[in-house]
């Protein structure tokens, strides 16, 4: 029971911290709260419900990765571009990141409308049997495929030019483009990256939950990972979201199902108030 | 009947304004992003309510609780979040969490009525909803044009060179955080009262992002912008009823608009009453 219990915890987990590594990739180049990432999960999320029944899971995941990316982008260029060009304040950004968000929500509200939709059933109730456990195929599916991504962006922000350039950018990004680094290019990378995880990640809540307008609430669960693996930090907002992951799931199988999210959120002020910077964030002090 | 009509919305876009006037003094003149006003304005609702509903507890002393309460709960928030130099989004995060939070216990105590809502008596009539609003503007006008207003706006300008010439960041942002919250507290107690239902839908982050909608629409360091908009906010959909499923989508695109091409919104950082000096000042001008 309680190893089920920490499989379920950790593949949810899984898929917060896939929605917390984008978001906090998106916090540390540019240093604004996307608020718009919840939606491109909701539209990832009805790409794969799309393509799902016809063309099966594994190639929904990589479309509607590929699809999330194309928004994620598309959105920069509409609605970040200007503002960032202008080196307007973060604020300016995160408002503008609202009305993307708000709009994109409403708009699949007006014209898809707000029924939920289930995806087809992929795993059923299929159990893979583990040390007189039953572990469900989704759990160990959605933990596997989401801590591999993860590690294959780590690779590649540690082992690529174009991942030098970024942790260059999350530096110093005017410098960064003295070094002769097409910043533009270099965050519409960034914006893919994390589109097409924040796709990915629909695409498993789809299948665990149900597909909806307003699906991108979780996101506060990725926006609290990410604080409390401290901001900005992609291994912090990995290790963020498995612990919140794993609690929550405990919190719900052990104490009240209904308390969930209020524990979530006492579990943040309560870490506000000991490690204000987070498990693994560097300074969090504006600078001079 | 039309007069009756035209007469609610009216009040009704005054009890908004008091909220919004809330919200303008925190983020268009302290420069900190809230997306979840609405949970003080629930909990001004809410006090109220279950104060005359199960107490039968005098409205004006209701209206004292709900201002205590919400005053209380930005505390409990804002004194985590803001302390010391974090970023302001750690406070955008957390008060998400927290409007999350409140709704699920709204909805799982018996003494809210959960779900189903409060059924109250309409004891907020005309005069007490215009006499609020009165009180809040004068109240906003002698704060924001009192050394402590300065304080706000040089905290928002540059919080490195406010707290160079000795600005506490932490006190004049935590106590610009209660008094919106106070006067959002208010408005909950009105709204309550004057819709004579309440529910714990009625305050989530969609009520949240109007707020500052108008704020932003309105401008930025502007008391009498962000109200006029929001009487036109809380006018225009009752005008355009059936094209109800784009007023939020419509929203979300006027932020990103108002961002891109006219960051200063309305009014921006001016008054109604600098527009009518300026104007005489001007014919004065060509006459001499």
């Amino acid at each position: 029971m309680f190893l089920q219990t920490l499989v379920t915890g950790l593949s949810i987990g899984a898929i917060y911290s896939l929605m917390a590594v984008g978001y906090s990739l998106i916090f540390s180049v540019l240093s604004f709260s996307n608020f718009a990432h919840g939606a491109v999960i909701m539209l990832g999320a009805y790409i794969g419900l799309a393509l799902a029944s016809k063309l099966g899971l594994g190639f929904a995941l990589v479309m509607s990765g590929a699809g999330a990316g194309v928004i994620a982008m598309i959105n920069e260029r509409v609605a970040y571009a200007a503002l960032r060009r202008r080196g307007a304040p973060s604020l300016y950004l995160m408002i503008s990141a609202m009305g993307c968000s708000m709009f994109l929500e409403n708009m699949v509200y007006a014209t898809i409308g707000a029924r939920f939709y289930a995806f087809p059933e992929f795993f059923g109730s299929r159990t893979v049997r583990l040390w007189g456990s039953s572990l469900s195929l989704l759990d160990l599916c959605a933990f596997v495929i989401s801590v591999t991504a993860v590690f294959a962006l780590h690779l590649f922000i540690t082992r690529t030019r174009t991942g030098i350039a970024i942790r260059a950018g999350v530096n110093d990004m005017t410098m960064c483009s003295l070094m002769g680094v097409n910043t533009d290019r270099l965050i519409s990378v960034v914006f893919f990256i994390a589109g097409a995880f924040a796709g990915v990640a629909g695409v498993f809540l789809g299948v665990r939950y149900l597909v909806y307008p307003t699906m991108g609430w979780v996101t506060n669960k990725a926006y609290i990972a990410a604080v409390i693996g401290g901001l900005g930090s992609l291994p912090g907002a990995m290790m963020g979201g498995l612990i919140l992951g794993v609690l929550e799931t405990l919190v719900s199988t052990y104490i009240s199902s209904v308390m969930r999210d209020v524990f979530s959120f006492t579990a943040l002020t309560a870490l506000l108030i000991c490690l204000p910077d987070g498990l693994m964030g560097a300074e969090t002090e504006d600078k001079v | 009947m039309y007069y009756h009509y035209a007469l609610n919305i009216f009040l009704l876009a005054c009890v908004n304004m008091i909220a919004v006037l809330g919200v303008s003094i925190f983020t268009g003149f302290t420069g900190l992003f809230s997306l979840g006003h609405a949970a003080f304005v629930g909990i001004g609702a809410y006090t109220a309510g279950v104060l005359t509903y199960h107490w039968y507890v005098p409205f004006p002393l209701a209206i004292l609780a709900a201002m205590l309460a919400s005053g209380a709960a930005s505390l409990i928030i804002g004194v985590p979040t803001l302390r010391a130099k974090l970023r302001s989004d750690y406070f955008a995060i957390a008060i998400m969490g927290f409007g999350e939070a409140l709704r699920v216990c709204l909805e799982n105590l018996s003494i809210t009525n959960g779900a189903r809502g409060l059924s109250l008596d309409e004891l907020s009539g005309p005069a007490w909803v215009v006499g609020a609003l009165l009180a809040s503007l004068a109240f906003a006008r002698s704060l924001l044009k009192s050394r402590f207003g300065a304080m706000f706006v040089s905290v928002r300008e540059d919080p490195v060179a406010a707290e160079m010439i000795g600005i506490n960041l932490f006190r004049t942002r935590l106590l610009s955080l209660v008094v919106s919250a106070v006067l959002c507290g208010v408005s909950g107690a009105l709204l309550a009262h004057r819709l004579a239902f309440i529910q714990p839908v009625m305050f989530t982050m969609t009520q949240s992002t109007q707020l500052l909608a108008s704020v932003i629409a309105g401008g930025m360091g502007s008391v009498s912008g962000p109200v006029i908009v929001s009487l036109i906010f809380t006018a225009l959909p009752e005008m355009l009823r059936n094209l109800e499923m784009y007023r939020l989508p419509a929203y979300g695109l006027l932020l990103v608009m108002i961002m891109i091409f006219r960051p200063q919104g309305l009014m921006g950082y001016r008054e109604i009453s600098d527009i009518l000096r300026g104007a005489r000042g001007f014919l004065s001008e060509k006459r001499r």
